[in-house]
């Protein structure tokens, strides 16, 4: 016997009403928990993500459209944009360097993104197994595509148009070829199939006929069809027939760019720019959004923005979770207040057996206590459960860069805030049960 | 064993004190404690059980005076010199029989011994009971378990206060004889207060407090 296993058999006798006093609180804390994580989480990916991006440069839209869909891979891009535009661009002596984005495939909803070397080099994502992609039709995949989708090295794939897995569209004329698997980053690159620009050209150069009268899963916007469409009648007119693909040896180059912009070619998505002086945060969007056909997208301007919308939600419902806990905690204080008062001849029995009053104090205290931990830690395996599903139920949370088993150390902030939580619940009955009068109670009769 | 020396108490200031008589009871003795309601018996049972501190006097159980032991130490002695028992049993309803006593000898702080408390529940005939919840006990189990609870740490002196009066006759004279025996077993001096005149007959060392 001890105070402890004393303190958890009152408890245990009023298990209906413990029991709704540790849901109650669990499911305050559960929602701080989701919101710390998906918070701490996303904010950390976002950032990650864009770490050595100062602008991206697509088609005119939506700014944060952008971003979502060339730096984090999660919404449509706003279309194409030309590449003698994008070129002309990276002259600019304001820009150190520009890594060209091609999008508009995917492999059972992962996108196919094409692009150089750089892009590599900018997340630090080292080959673990195979090569880099040295041909076109080549195509090295992310850490988490390899894991999840089953495919290795050697074998061999057609991606469908579009960014949704819907198994329209299918390229089935292309097949592409796995020759290397990427080591895992923690980064969107993980969710991503990597590949050269010039395997993006060549697969859509031959479908653009069926997938501008089929496609309708592409849902961004009329005009990234309409330029699409448009660029390919433009390829169709000046330069080959769709059945002869062997006949023109030059518009199967083997030759991929490893490093820069293409000398030739005809679209791209975006650009991912690295400037070379701070100057040109304040002077090159400004530029470029007024005299090109361009669009520049900052991503710390946009994330920003991002959160600053869903943060009234994150707000409204971290309100919430807070009036659940102090109801949780005042439930818990009337709980034991009541409790209490049947248990003075108990309490005033444990001090004629030798218990102090400080004792009986840290009796009440604890029971208080136990039942906020349990609270809590539930609230935490509850909060944790939530992510869990949210990353099984939705199509790649992963992108999100969300993971349930990751725990964060605000978490041990939240396990100390319930402890004091209990500790208040507690603080008035336990006062009181160090405040009895063994005599007057015993006296009672 | 028990020595009362110009004892008095008052509840408040304003109220008027209860003088007690000087009065022992010898180590090992059976005495009663007599006296009508009102008359300062519980008030000096408390006393004696250092529940309730004396306005002057001295208050001496074996060799210590308890009106000299500081709050915490008054506590440590009450757990493990003295063995109350109370006209209900009161016996915390949330534990087992067993656990109710280790935690009699956990709250006195002495080694927690299943043994000694399977011992002291046979000697009252409760070992059966030993795993029950205290709420299942009938009445007279339960009486008995207090008993046990009382007597476990081998105390000084046991101190019941009115053990019989909301019992007939014959219970009556059961539980008074399962005091005594219980008394004799673990050596203690047993002190009854009652106004139960049934407890006089069995008894024969006694005070009777007069009402102020």
């Amino acid at each position: 016997m001890n105070l402890l296993k004393l303190s958890g058999s009152y408890i245990k006798t009023k298990p209906l009403n413990t029991l709704l006093n540790i849901i109650l609180l669990a499911l305050g804390i559960a929602i701080i928990t989701v919101l710390l994580l998906t918070s701490n989480q996303v904010e950390k990916s976002l950032t990650q993500n864009s770490r050595g991006i100062d602008l991206v440069v697509g088609a005119k839209g939506s700014p944060l459209q952008i971003i979502l869909s060339s730096i984090f891979h999660i919404d449509y891009p706003t279309g194409n944009i030309p590449l003698a535009e994008a070129k002309q661009l990276s002259r600019n002596r304001l820009i150190k360097n520009t890594i060209p984005l091609s999008l508009g495939d995917n492999y059972q909803g992962y996108r196919i993104v094409g692009t150089n070397y750089e892009y590599l080099d900018l997340y630090q994502v080292e080959v673990s197994e195979g090569t880099r992609w040295g041909k076109p039709l080549e195509v090295a995949l992310g850490a988490a595509v390899a894991r999840q989708s089953g495919l290795s090295i050697g074998d061999t794939f057609a991606s469908s148009h579009g960014f949704a897995d819907d198994g329209l569209n299918v390229h089935d004329e292309h097949q592409f070829t796995v020759v290397g698997l990427l080591a895992p980053t923690q980064n969107v690159i993980d969710n991503l199939i990597l590949t050269s620009l010039e395997s993006v050209w060549q697969v859509h150069d031959h479908s653009s006929e069926t997938e501008t009268e089929t496609d309708t899963t592409t849902h961004t916007g009329a005009d990234h069809e309409h330029e699409h469409e448009s660029s390919h009648e433009y390829e169709s007119d000046h330069e080959h027939e769709h059945n002869h693909e062997h006949e023109h040896e030059q518009e199967h180059s083997e030759a991929i760019t490893e490093q820069g912009l293409p000398a030739e070619g005809d679209e791209i998505t975006s650009l991912l720019v690295q400037f070379r002086s701070p100057m040109a945060a304040v002077q090159l969007p400004r530029y470029i959004n007024e005299r090109t056909n361009m669009q520049a997208a900052s991503p710390p301007f946009e994330t920003a923005r991002l959160f600053s919308l869903i943060g009234v939600g994150v707000d409204m419902l971290q309100g919430f979770a807070y009036v659940i806990v102090v109801i949780a905690t005042l439930s818990i204080f009337i709980a034991l207040y009541n409790s209490l008062k049947a248990r003075r001849y108990d309490l005033a029995i444990m001090r004629s057996l030798g218990a102090s009053p400080p004792l009986l104090f840290t009796h009440v205290i604890l029971e208080g206590l136990l039942i906020t931990l349990a609270g809590c830690l539930l609230g935490l395996l509850l909060g944790h459960a939530v992510i869990y599903a949210a990353t099984q139920l939705y199509a790649r949370p992963g992108q999100l860069g969300l993971s349930a088993g990751r725990f964060i150390a605000e978490e041990l902030w939240v396990l100390i805030g319930s402890l004091v939580v209990g500790l208040v619940a507690a603080l008035i009955p336990a006062i009181q049960a160090y405040r009895t009068n063994i005599s007057q109670v015993l006296a009672e009769r | 064993m028990i020595q009362l020396q110009n004892t008095s108490f008052r509840y408040t200031a304003s109220s008027a004190p209860f003088q007690f008589p000087d009065w022992s009871v010898p180590s090992g003795e059976h005495a009663v404690l007599l006296g009508s309601s009102g008359s300062g018996k519980t008030t000096l049972l408390h006393l004696l059980a250092g529940l309730l501190h004396p306005e002057q006097g001295q208050i001496i159980i074996g060799d210590q005076d308890i009106t000299k032991l500081k709050s915490n130490a008054l506590d440590r002695f009450r757990g493990r010199k003295l063995g109350l028992v109370f006209q209900q049993p009161h016996l915390l309803a949330s534990l087992t029989l067993e656990q109710n006593l280790l935690l009699a000898q956990y709250l006195a702080g002495i080694k927690q011994d299943r043994e000694v408390i399977r011992d002291t529940l046979a000697s009252l005939s409760l070992e059966h009971r030993r795993t029950a919840r205290v709420t299942t006990l009938s009445q007279g189990e339960a009486q008995r378990a207090a008993i046990a609870r009382a007597v476990l740490n081998d105390p000084l002196v046991i101190l019941a206060d009115e053990p019989t009066s909301s019992l007939d006759d014959e219970n009556c004279y059961r539980v008074l004889e399962l005091l005594q025996n219980q008394a004799r077993q673990h050596q203690a001096t047993l002190l009854i207060v009652t106004h139960d005149h049934r407890v006089k007959e069995h008894i024969s060392y006694q005070l009777t407090l007069a009402k102020a």
